[in-house]
């Protein structure tokens, strides 16, 4: 017994002073191997006495468990030390630069027209497009603004021919014009695009946007226009109270036709909108004329409805702030990059217009 | 349309102040752009305070005085005043200002070598009294928190300025004006007062009008005004003719301006002595010329309306008057015209000749044509008044009789239209005010329209004067209606939004450019499409339709790379004419890569962009845009402004005719050519039109859920192959040894040169065989891979590498 204890002694504190795992594992052969010491103190046990046998037996698997036990957690000590050890050796600096971030970036007057899709999306209407260049019939004279009407004149417009016939569109409403020839009544649409208006300045810009909106049914009121613009400038702004107000004006496609304003302050250097007692002009509107409507092959006295039109660039800039309508087409890349939005910035309903 | 209060109040008794009477025309549609007074010539004076006078270097007797007028800095004055001391408060004129004394214009001078920036001012100058020894001084106790103001009041009346719909001529008139107020509550339309004019003799100068095709006059009247003496405008018709922002010319012209701007009657006066003989009016004929008021030269063309008289042309009728037969001073006696001349005839003339007079303005729009007698009478009785004479009666000729508007309204429209109601009697009062007469027939409303509304033909111009007149506050604000009739966005406008976003997530910024070009640089991307010039461009240099969107995108590529900015990225999604009739036009995304990648990393090497990523960029759109990837077909035949070697286009699959888009490096001629610096420029676009709708939504297309547990198997094969062979055709060819075993084909290693024959490159592919049925065993593979070498050697020619 005395044997067992010195031995079971004498490699305790070896392994305690034993810091590398092959040694480690060495002493474990050495102790457990084939003809290693404990495995014959096991083989001693067949020549002795029953007795003895049961007590030494015991007393050997005590010492063969307390050993293995100190083998095992020896080598997980010195483990844990070498990967420390390693890993302190491998810290990086990890405030270095990341790989080079190319943030692309999607144009203001996109990002708007697709949140006014999305208001519109909500409350019934459907996209239509139609092409940017036009005839002289779709562009004027079906939407009752004859040839030789000084209504013209508000329009300046670029021509592709000498007879006038071709030309750039000046205003979204031919798609209004097209979509009711192409369908039958109800119509219920709004229609994004680029505009042309041959003059240029500050504020005015030779191509720009607009939205053209168009709701025709059996009982469609001036009531209902103004309930779905004071629903869309809300939306837009993301306020919860609009002043707005309604005024008579003249276009030749609608009767009665109204210019909207919404109120505004500027309140240390930017414009508030929905607030103060100034007003901004930001839409035309108004009930589509009969002449139109019978022009495109609908029942005036069977349907009625309204149409606006907006303009993009503006709510753009009254939104975000922009002053600068030039810039918009400039393609400056601070500016894009300064006023453009994240592409995963979709405007939705259920995760908001904007972030 | 300019007018002041006082002016509209000859017109229209109200108790209503300034700013309800400009809330109130707001409110029914005549628009105010502004309230303000005129300008002034005395504006520019301001109040002053000398904070340093110091002896001139070069003059012992003038002074060098800095002066605070109210601005961030103090400006330098050179004076002469024995006075000018500091903390003195006086008047300062800046440049530009006109002296009231000497009626001069002040500059920028140099006085004796030392520069003066305006002057101060003694009374004299400001004619405010004798007093000239010395500049002005100002009291402290009023003026001292007064510097930078203005040192007079502006005390010209207030002028409204209107802005007014192309519909509403009656309102280029003050009268007009008054009466729509009238109607709206804003007070009582004066009567006007009945004429006690007293005519002697006949308007004996024959007036004929010719009965012709294109006749553009169908009614002229005048009188002849004998004796007169014409002069300056008494001060309150100058004051009228200023506040609309004109110059007063003379007695007899500002008359007949007033008349037009009070009645919206234009007029004209001729010197009765200068006709010759007769007035006819008539059509001209090609090549008749005269000389207008405007002092230029007109040749005509056929069938514009003049007036004339026997030795030709007097002037353009209702648009321009000729010098021939203009009014002067020492004009005698007057032959006055008040017309009527049609619209359409005005408008064809004015646009042929490029004039734009007030007259013409309103003729256009329409006039009153029962208001001939009316504006002679107003005319010729302020005429006598002021340049006395004696008016004889008056003359009307006409070939055509006025019928009036009848419109049967039924007052029903009116709610149906605006969602409200308003009571019989109040419609019937308002329509009345407007000068509709109105009678009752049962439900039936019979309305008689007033001569000066033109505009007012059916019963929808009803709804609109009596909703406009009533206020449009008064329609209600009903909740927005929320049926759809169908989806929101088409397949092509969900692809639209779809690509959009996803070319900007790969790291480029979208720019919007104009829809037209610079043709010379559109040319070099036009291929085959034809040239779409604008007629009217707004510069030469934005003069065709875009045939590509590349043109613009390359034009501001190379200024934000002279700005100096090295690595851009840049697209555009919009329309690229094909032709100049609508519909001619697709919808195309245009995108440019500059620069390079990984520049300055402390980590990767950097290198320059090159056509593989920008064929990622195009490729990983596209599938994440919904196109299946293992459908696109690559080919190597792209426009000409491509590097001919370096680019390719892509295919929806391999029987498409249009390639959906092309990507690759640009020409270098093009580059050379917009003189473009920059060390590497790819580029891609993608043609929307030639996308497939699938028609089908996702829930239908998925296809069902299968997949392998089986061992798959790896096996790594290199080959020599000639060098234009292509990586696909060769991936192709061990696909379709096998499509059930044969799950992916990676190429991996491309090379040429060291140990490969002249000619040849090597192309290694890693090839995954895994079978939807079994593991396969190693027979199994050696025979798939014997057959992947003995096809690949059939079809294409190459040798495996050993």
């Amino acid at each position: 017994m005395s044997d067992i204890k010195k031995i079971k002694d004498d490699y305790i504190d070896k392994l305690n002073t034993e810091n590398n795992v092959d040694k480690v594992n060495n002493i474990k052969s050495e102790l457990f191997g084939k003809n290693g010491i404990i495995s014959n103190e096991f083989k001693k046990l067949g020549s002795i006495s029953v007795e003895e046998r049961k007590k030494l037996a015991s007393d050997l698997n005590n010492v063969k468990d307390e050993l293995q036990n100190k083998i095992s957690i020896k080598i997980k000590e010195i483990e844990t030390k070498e990967i420390n050890l390693k890993l302190e050796k491998e810290k990086i600096d990890v405030t270095l630069p990341e790989r080079d971030i190319k943030i692309g970036k999607i144009h203001p007057v996109s990002q708007v027209i697709d949140e006014i899709s999305s208001i519109f999306s909500e409350i019934g209407f459907s996209v239509e497009e139609g092409p940017d260049v036009e005839n002289e019939y779709n562009n004027f004279t079906a939407l009752n603004t004859p040839d030789n009407h000084p209504a013209r004149d508000m329009h300046d417009t670029f021509y592709l021919d000498n007879n006038k016939e071709l030309l750039l569109r000046t205003h979204t409403s031919p798609v209004q014009v097209r979509t009711m020839l192409k369908g039958k009544p109800p119509f219920k649409i709004i229609a994004p695009g680029r505009t042309y208006r041959s003059d240029s300045d500050q504020t005015h810009a030779p191509m720009f946007h607009q939205v053209e909106g168009l709701h025709i049914d059996k009982n469609i009121n001036m009531g209902h226009l103004k309930g779905c613009l004071n629903y869309f400038i809300k939306e837009f702004f993301e306020v919860d109270k609009i002043k707005m107000r309604f005024r008579p004006s003249h276009f030749p496609f609608t009767e009665p036709s109204a210019e909207v304003d919404i109120g505004y302050e500027i309140k240390n250097g930017k414009i508030v909108i929905g607030e103060g007692d100034k007003w901004l002009e930001i839409l035309g509107c108004g009930m589509v004329h009969p002449n139109v409507l019978k022009n495109v092959k609908v029942n005036p006295s069977k349907y009625q409805g309204y149409a606006f039109g907006i303009g993009i660039d503006r709510l753009g800039m009254l939104k975000y702030g922009i002053n600068d309508l030039r810039a918009f087409f400039e393609t400056d890349y601070r500016w894009l990059s300064h006023f453009g939005f994240d592409p995963l910035d979709v405007p939705s309903n259920y995760r908001g217009l904007s972030r | 349309m300019k007018f002041t209060v006082d002016w509209l109040k000859n017109h229209l008794d109200t108790k209503f102040n300034n700013n309800q009477i400009i809330d109130k025309l707001t409110n029914i549609g005549l628009e105010v752009e502004s309230f303000e007074s005129s300008t002034s010539e005395l504006d520019t004076f301001i109040v002053a305070k000398i904070i340093n006078a110091k002896t001139h270097p070069n003059a012992d007797r003038l002074k060098l005085c800095d002066v605070d007028i109210g601005s961030d800095k103090t400006i330098e004055v050179v004076c002469g005043a024995p006075n000018a001391k500091n903390g003195l408060l006086t008047v300062y004129a800046p440049p530009g200002s006109i002296i009231p004394k000497n009626q001069m214009k002040l500059s920028v001078s140099k006085i004796r070598g030392v520069t003066s920036y305006g002057m101060l001012c003694s009374e004299s100058e400001l004619l405010l009294s004798n007093e000239s020894d010395g500049i002005i001084e100002l009291k402290n106790n009023k003026y001292a928190n007064k510097v930078g103001e203005k040192y007079f009041k502006n005390t010209s009346e207030k002028v409204i300025d209107l802005s007014i719909t192309p519909n509403r001529p009656d309102c280029l008139g003050v009268r007009g004006i008054a009466r729509d107020l009238s109607a709206a509550g804003a007070g009582t339309l004066k009567i006007n007062k009945k004429s006690n004019l007293k005519y002697r003799g006949n308007q004996n100068i024959n007036v004929t009008i010719k009965k012709e095709k294109a006749q553009g006059c169908t009614i002229f009247g005048s009188c002849l005004i004998k004796g007169v003496t014409n002069k300056e405008s008494p001060k309150w018709l100058k004051d009228k003719i200023l506040s609309l922002g004109q110059k007063p010319i003379s007695a007899i012209v500002d008359i007949t301006n007033y008349v037009m701007f009070d009645l919206n009657r234009p007029l004209h006066a001729y010197d009765a002595d200068k006709i010759d003989n007769e007035v006819i009016v008539r059509s001209s004929s090609k090549g008749e010329s005269f000389e207008a008021l405007d002092n230029k030269k007109y040749i005509l063309e056929n069938d514009m309306c003049v007036i004339s008289d026997r030795t030709g042309v007097l002037g353009l009728g209702g648009i321009i008057g000729g010098t021939r037969s203009g009014t002067e001073y020492s004009t005698k006696n007057i032959l006055l015209e008040s017309a009527y001349f049609l619209p359409r005839s005005i408008r064809k003339t004015s646009k042929q000749l490029n004039i734009d007079t007030d007259a013409k303005f309103r003729f256009e729009r329409g006039i009153d044509p029962l208001s001939i007698e009316d504006g002679l009478i107003k005319a010729s009785e302020l005429i006598k008044q002021i340049c006395g004479g004696e008016i004889s009666n008056l003359d009307v000729k006409k070939i055509d009789n006025y019928k009036k508007t009848i419109i049967n309204f039924d007052p029903f429209l009116f709610e149906k239209t605006t969602g409200f109601n308003v009571e019989n009697k109040e419609l019937i009062k308002i329509l009345e005010k407007l000068g509709f007469d109105v009678s009752k027939k049962k439900k039936i409303l019979k309305l008689v329209v007033p001569s000066w509304r033109p505009d007012i033909t059916q019963s929808i111009d009803i709804v609109e004067e009596i909703v406009r007149i009533k206020g449009y506050e008064h329609i209600n604000t009903s909740e927005p209606i929320k049926t759809r009739l169908k989806p929101t966005l088409n397949y092509y406008q969900k692809l639209f939004h779809f690509l959009q976003r996803s070319v900007a997530s790969k790291g480029y910024l979208e720019t919007v450019t104009w829809s037209f070009t610079d043709s010379k640089i559109n040319q070099l991307f036009k291929e085959n499409d034809e040239e779409i010039p604008i007629v009217n461009p707004i510069s030469s240099d934005l003069n065709v339709l875009r045939n590509s969107i590349f043109p613009n995108l390359l034009f501001y590529l190379k200024k934000n790379l002279d700005r100096g900015f090295k690595d851009i990225s840049l697209f555009e999604i919009g329309p690229a004419f094909k032709g100049k009739n609508p519909g001619d036009q697709l919808t195309v995304i245009g995108a440019v890569r500059a620069g390079k990648v990984s520049r300055l990393s402390w980590n990767d090497k950097e290198r320059i962009v090159d056509t593989f990523d920008v064929k990622k960029d195009v490729i990983q759109s596209l599938c994440e845009a919904g196109i299946d990837k293992d459908d696109i077909v690559i080919d190597d035949k792209t426009p000409s402004y491509y590097h001919p070697g370096k680019s390719g286009g892509v295919y929806q699959n391999k029987n498409e005719k249009n390639a959906l888009a092309y990507f690759g490096e640009i020409h270098p001629n093009i580059i050379k050519k917009l003189d473009i610096k920059t060390e590497g420029l790819v580029i891609f676009e993608i043609c929307l039109d030639y996308i497939k709708d699938s028609k089908q939504k996702i829930k239908d297309s998925k296809s069902e859920y299968k997949f392998s547990d089986f061992q798959k198997s790896e096996r790594d094969f290199a080959f020599i192959i000639n060098k234009n062979f292509k990586s696909q055709e060769l991936v192709n060819i061990i696909k379709s040894v096998d499509d059930k075993l044969i799950k992916s084909v990676r190429v991996f290693d491309v090379f040429e040169g060291e140990n490969i024959p002249e000619g040849k490159k090597s192309i290694a592919v890693n090839v995954t065989i895994q079978s939807e049925e079994k593991t396969l065993n190693e027979n199994d593979l050696e025979n798939i891979n014997k057959l992947i070498i003995s096809s690949v050697e059939s079809k294409s020619g190459a040798k495996i590498r050993s």
